[in-house]
């Protein structure tokens, strides 16, 4: 007798006996899932039942306050929250698109120099949040731009770190529209724009809005770049223009990290649940609007 | 002319046989609109290339200062130093600190080895169940829950570390104060673990079922199939996703910037305290460091070094995603 048959007889035969490995090891894997579940759903509890207490309109009504943290809130905040994403969403939406647009419509794919582009984005779109902060702490905060830590700055910033994250998903929309759509619109004699303009980026809109908000709710989450641009200034008004100070909710939050009295673990609590209500609005559209409109081809 | 382009290719080879045509006589140059068309290409490659501006911007915002922070500090002194006092405050001079980075870099890959143990079983069996065993309508309530658990907040994951989970493996270790490596390194473990779930199970789903097939067909079960078939077959994807897990432990910075205290020293013992590079330079700059002071050169030297280090890991994770892709 060989090897190979007495390894395949002695693997037959442990087949057969164990008849409880595969079932282990199916449960193992969905133990796997479930402690996942259960560790998000234990934070998710955990937020709700400690942020409803201070959940009420004060909280977006009333200025944080150093002196009186059981009536203060994070209006501030919330506001500079609004104004540095929809300001990230005004830079990051067209430029992203724009790029995608020429890497997929346009670019040659072989050619040195756009691979070189694409792997520059993929690398981008993994670099650490904070190098962001970096940059634009010395280009836009301080000389040459000099502008100081003001929206604009939290914008650029937020902008370029999603940059990445909504190139690659519009790539990845603008892929899935079929080949025929482009050949038929540029046998009709449209050129190559009108039938990207036209054609391709119509049938790619729910892919391109999906991924976009996806990539707009993680900035609105960030926090760590804008500690580097100045968001963590103590800061009582709403901002009133893209050149007025700021902060944001996250950064608000890690602001109330060092206080520890009862009242501002509430408050931050609240501001917590507040965050993630937004973030979960955002995350169940973009859901949504994946299973609502994407069209299998 | 008209850029070589799979879906142009047509257009411009009619323009190029106007001998061939047979009906009436049309005017096949350019129209005015092509200079519009023109310019929009010029635009939209405008925008691709600002990324590589964006890159171009990192690296010299991150090389100027090191510069200054290199004539005062020796390199070698920098790398392999094992003492990082450098705080806050610019009363100091370069001689009054050390700056040895080695207590950052050792408490980073600490956190993110904490972290690790604790994603890759869990996000490998994950991705395992959601590609090889759920059925379609469990997968598709399984794989929003894991983007959610990727969609929160790292301030809110460090939050939750420093208050409920420290107090709660308190109960297990003992900790000699509130900040410790050891519950960010778990925190984190949990949100690097949809990113290696969901490509591994991309990486798992891209075997081809002729393989899984040709696996039973020899009598294995589907267990056997998962380990010596399929597991086997993505595994440069399953590496490139944990690679790719462990550039974002590493740069990670809220979760440990809170939880994991601003003390740095060189220690091994994960119920300690430690500060990360990220954390240091989160630290340093929610104080405002006032401009060419010591310190705030260091949080670029600092920066420096944390983009070198996940560039590299970066590359790997690419090269090996790329293997995979060709592979089938």
């Amino acid at each position: 007798m060989t090897t190979a048959t007495l390894t395949l007889d002695h693997g037959l035969r442990k087949g057969r006996r164990g008849t409880l490995g595969p079932s282990v090891f199916a449960f193992v894997l969905w133990a796997c899932l479930a402690l996942i579940c259960a560790f998000l759903f234990f934070l998710l509890a955990v937020i709700v039942q400690k942020g409803i207490a201070r959940f009420d309109l004060d909280l977006v009504t009333n200025q944080p306050s150093k002196i009186r943290p059981e009536t203060a809130g994070v209006a501030s905040a919330l506001y500079g929250t609004l104004w540095v994403s929809a300001l990230t969403a005004f830079i990051a939406l067209p430029l992203g698109i724009a790029a995608a647009v020429y890497l997929e419509e346009y670019a040659q794919q072989n050619h040195w120099w756009n691979r070189m582009i694409e792997l520059n984005i993929q690398n981008l779109a993994a670099v650490p949040t904070v190098i962001y902060g970096i940059l634009v702490l010395a280009f836009v905060v301080r000389a040459p731009l000099s502008i100081g830590a003001v929206v604009l700055a939290g914008g650029i910033a937020l902008a370029l770190l999603i940059l990445p994250v909504v190139i690659i998903t519009t790539r990845e929309a603008l892929r899935a529209v079929p080949e025929e759509i482009r050949s038929g619109s540029l046998a009709l004699g449209a050129t190559l724009w009108q039938t990207t303009w036209r054609q391709v980026l119509p049938a790619a809109v729910p892919g391109i809005a999906t991924g976009s908000i996806l990539a707009l709710s993680r900035a609105i989450g960030e926090a760590a770049p804008l500690i580097l641009v100045g968001a963590t200034t103590f800061v009582t008004f709403n901002p009133d223009g893209v050149l007025s100070r700021y902060t944001t909710l996250p950064v608000q939050i890690f602001n109330l990290v060092p206080q520890d009295r009862q009242e501002f673990r509430d408050l931050a609590y609240a501001a917590i649940l507040l965050l993630i209500l937004v973030l979960l609005a955002m995350n169940a559209l973009a859901i949504w609007l994946r299973n609502r409109y994407q069209r299998r081809w | 002319m008209t850029t070589r382009h799979r879906t142009t290719g047509g257009l411009s080879e009619t323009g190029g046989h106007p001998a061939a045509w047979q009906g009436p006589e049309i005017d096949l140059t350019p129209q005015r609109s092509r200079v519009g068309e023109k310019i929009i290409r010029a635009g939209l490659m405008g925008s691709a290339l600002l990324s590589v501006v964006v890159t171009a911007g990192i690296v010299l915002s991150l090389l100027t200062p090191l510069i200054s922070f290199f004539s005062n500090v020796g390199v070698g002194e920098f790398l392999f130093g094992t003492e990082w006092t450098a705080a806050f405050g610019d009363k100091f001079t370069w001689d009054d600190k050390s700056w040895g980075v080695l207590p950052l870099v050792v408490a980073t890959f600490m956190v993110t080895a904490i972290a690790l143990v604790v994603a890759v079983p869990l996000g490998l069996g994950a991705a395992i169940y959601l590609s090889e065993y759920a059925s379609e309508r469990a997968r598709k309530v399984l794989k929003p829950v894991l983007e959610l658990l990727a969609g929160i907040p790292t301030v809110v994951y460090g939050f939750l570390a420093l208050t409920i989970i420290t107090p709660i493996l308190g109960a297990f270790f003992e900790f000699n104060s509130i900040y410790t490596a050891l519950s960010p390194g778990i925190v984190m473990g949990f949100m690097i673990v949809p990113t290696i779930a969901s490509l591994s199970e991309d990486a798992m789903s891209a075997v081809p079922l002729a393989l899984r097939q040709g696996s039973y067909a020899l009598g294995a079960n589907r267990m056997k199939t998962t380990l010596r078939v399929v597991f086997p077959a993505a595994l440069s994807g399953i590496v490139a996703a944990i690679v790719l897990g462990i550039s974002r432990a590493v740069g990670e910075t809220m979760i440990v910037t809170i939880a994991a205290g601003s003390k740095a020293h060189l220690t091994f013992d994960p119920r300690e305290g430690a500060q990360t590079m990220t954390g240091f330079i989160a630290q340093i700059a929610s104080g405002d460091a006032p401009q060419g002071s010591p310190v705030y050169y260091s949080l670029f030297a600092v920066g420096a070094l944390l983009f070198v280090i996940t560039l590299v890991i970066n590359m790997i994770s690419i090269r090996l995603v790329r293997k995979y892709r060709q592979a089938y």
